[in-house]
């Protein structure tokens, strides 16, 4: 069975800017993926790519083992992409939009899904409203309804929370997560780092064009594991529990743990020396710190 | 197909949910032009043997308003579509280049039609015949919005701005609009202007026009169809590999 998408060395250029430097990886079917990178970092241009968009200046990009750019027909009908630009046509309702979406599909009487997709995303009652009348968090959910008209197996969604209230936030992922329950394979872009965090199974992050990481969520978040313990103690830290890597932060002792089974020992040894716990708690490392470590680290 | 319909069907709507300004509008102007030119020349000598100027104008302005209609439509369309983006709806479904451009072109051609009928019909009482060849007349409505209809998807695809759009119509399509014999006949031309004539293909599409009414005309009708035939078909194809190429569309 072929992967759902597959990116092969792909390059792009815009003068002389590289937006995308030999990027190669595949989502398999049925995968929740996050891509992440900081502003510019070349993720647009990737989904436009894969959109048939834009054309890449080398590689090649399959979605379902079809090629976007020779097989695009078949290719395209297997993709639903809600673009990052909040975008609609003024001329139309929202039915309508959705209608004549589904006509450039070749489906004709798909209204049964259309209702579907109203209620889900809390459309329902604006169904006969012109785009024009609509607040932008509600064209944004339309968006994403005219990328799901033709029941794509393959969903990729750039940024389809920025500018998104909390309600409807949580509302989509629950849809979303919905459809990769029924199989769906989701591809999704997004700056707050929490939702790729909760949402995703495996995360590549793009730097200046370039692949920098591909790995399981667990897997990136195990590599760089940052797993401290905050104590505050009823006593100075032990000599037997000073030369352990530590630091101070407000009043607390921050000790770092190389992994969580350590954090018996630094209680045995507490115990011995007769200091009491009086608070503690574990930190544990986040998508956003590793983020941040992959993107300060040199190319 | 289906995706070739729809298309169609949205460009039809387009225009129709605002045909006051999109048929309304140019029919009224060329009823303005019909009444002040129709005056002003009344004592003017018969162009052809029992035409009066009055009706010898009405063939030309009609198609002089189908043809800069045919090209309105398709034009406005894209470089709207293209400025707000909205577009990117037409380029993510499987519609190919095909589809994509014989719905803009088909269109065009019914809105072309649809103000040519109307300023027939508006302006028929200064003695409009029935068309002695309807099928000639037919044929070049027809052929005639077409060419500029596809010329209308060209400009459309490559003008990014507003004002390269209105460049393209201030500086092309009115001129070969304008000085194609819609107002004399260019047998009245002297003789250089009536060459530069010939190399307008709209006078040809008006004197092919007006032959289906009077069956007479300045040039052989058989050369007109040629004319009009073959740029159409060169425009078209033109307008065709633009599309594919992915031309100002797909970057
Ligand atoms: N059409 C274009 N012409 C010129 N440069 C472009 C074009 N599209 C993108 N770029 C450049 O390519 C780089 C990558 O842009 P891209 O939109 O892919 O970033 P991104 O990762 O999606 O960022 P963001 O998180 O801000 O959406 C940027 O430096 C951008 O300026
Ligand atoms: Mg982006």
């Amino acid at each position: 069975m072929s992967s759902a998408i597959s990116i092969d060395s792909v390059g792009k250029h815009f003068g002389t800017l590289t937006a995308l430097d030999q990027v190669s990886f595949t989502v398999e079917p049925g995968e929740f993926f996050a891509l992440l990178g900081p502003n510019g970092a070349g993720k647009t241009t990737l989904i436009s790519i894969l959109a048939g968009l834009t054309r890449p200046d080398s590689g090649h990009v399959r979605v379902m083992g079809h090629d976007v750019q020779r097989d695009f027909r078949e290719a395209r009908k297997r993709l639903g992409v809600v673009p990052q630009e909040l975008v609609f046509d003024p001329f139309l309702s929202v039915r309508e939009t959705l209608q004549f979406q589904s006509g450039y599909f070749g489906l004709t009487r798909n209204d049964a899904w259309i209702d579907e997709l109203l209620f889900k995303l809390g459309l329902s009652d604006k169904a006969q409203a012109n785009m024009r009348a609509l607040s932008g968090g509600m064209k944004r959910r339309v968006m994403v309804a005219q990328a799901l008209v033709h029941r794509p197996p393959v969903i990729v969604l750039d940024e389809p929370t920025a500018g998104v209230d909390v309600e409807l936030r949580q509302s989509l992922w629950h849809f979303v997560r919905e459809l990769n329950q029924a199989g769906h394979t989701i591809v999704l872009t997004t700056h707050y780092l929490e939702e790729a965090q909760e949402l995703c199974s495996r995360i590549a992050m793009l730097k200046k064009g370039k692949l920098i990481a591909l790995e399981d969520k667990t897997k990136l978040l195990a590599h760089s594991a940052r797993r401290e313990v905050a104590l505050k103690l009823s006593a100075p830290l032990p000599d037997t529990l000073q030369q352990w890597p530590s630091r101070v932060e407000d009043d607390r002792i921050v000790l770092q743990l190389a992994d969580i089974a350590e954090l018996e020992q630094v209680l045995a040894r507490l115990r011995e020396a007769g200091v009491e716990v009086r608070e503690l708690s574990v930190i544990e490392t986040d998508l956003e710190d590793v983020f941040v470590k992959m993107m300060q680290g040199g190319n | 197909m289906q995706g070739f319909l729809t298309l169609l069907k949205k460009e039809l709507v387009r225009f129709w949910k605002v045909s006051f300004q999109t048929v309304a509008a140019p029919v009224l102007t060329a009823l303005l032009y019909q009444l002040i030119f129709a005056h002003a020349m009344a004592s003017h000598i018969e162009v052809y043997a029992g035409v009066s100027y009055a009706t010898f104008l009405i063939p030309g302005l009609a198609m002089m308003s189908m043809t800069q209609n045919a090209f309105a439509n398709g034009s406005s369309s894209l470089i709207q579509s293209k400025i707000t983006g909205n577009i990117v709806f037409l380029l993510l479904p499987p519609l190919t280049a095909l589809d994509f451009f014989a719905a803009y072109l088909l269109a065009a051609i019914v809105r072309g039609l649809v103000v040519g009928l109307g300023v027939l019909v508006i302006t028929a009482w200064f003695g409009l015949p029935w068309p002695a060849h309807p099928l000639w007349v037919l044929l070049f409505a027809t052929l005639g919005c077409g060419a500029l209809g596809a010329l209308g998807v060209v400009a459309g695809i490559w003008a990014e701005k507003f004002d390269q759009l209105a460049a393209f119509q201030n500086f092309l399509i009115m001129p070969l609009t304008f000085l194609s014999g819609v107002f004399y006949s260019i047998n009245s031309l002297p003789p250089f202007w009536k060459a530069v004539s010939h190399f307008n293909p709209v006078f040809y599409m008006i004197d092919g026009f007006r032959y289906g009414f009077f069956a007479q005309s300045d040039t052989d009708p058989w050369l007109a169809l040629g004319v009009v035939g073959l740029s159409f078909i060169v425009i078209s194809a033109l307008a065709l590999a633009l599309i594919k190429s992915g031309y100002r569309l797909r970057h």
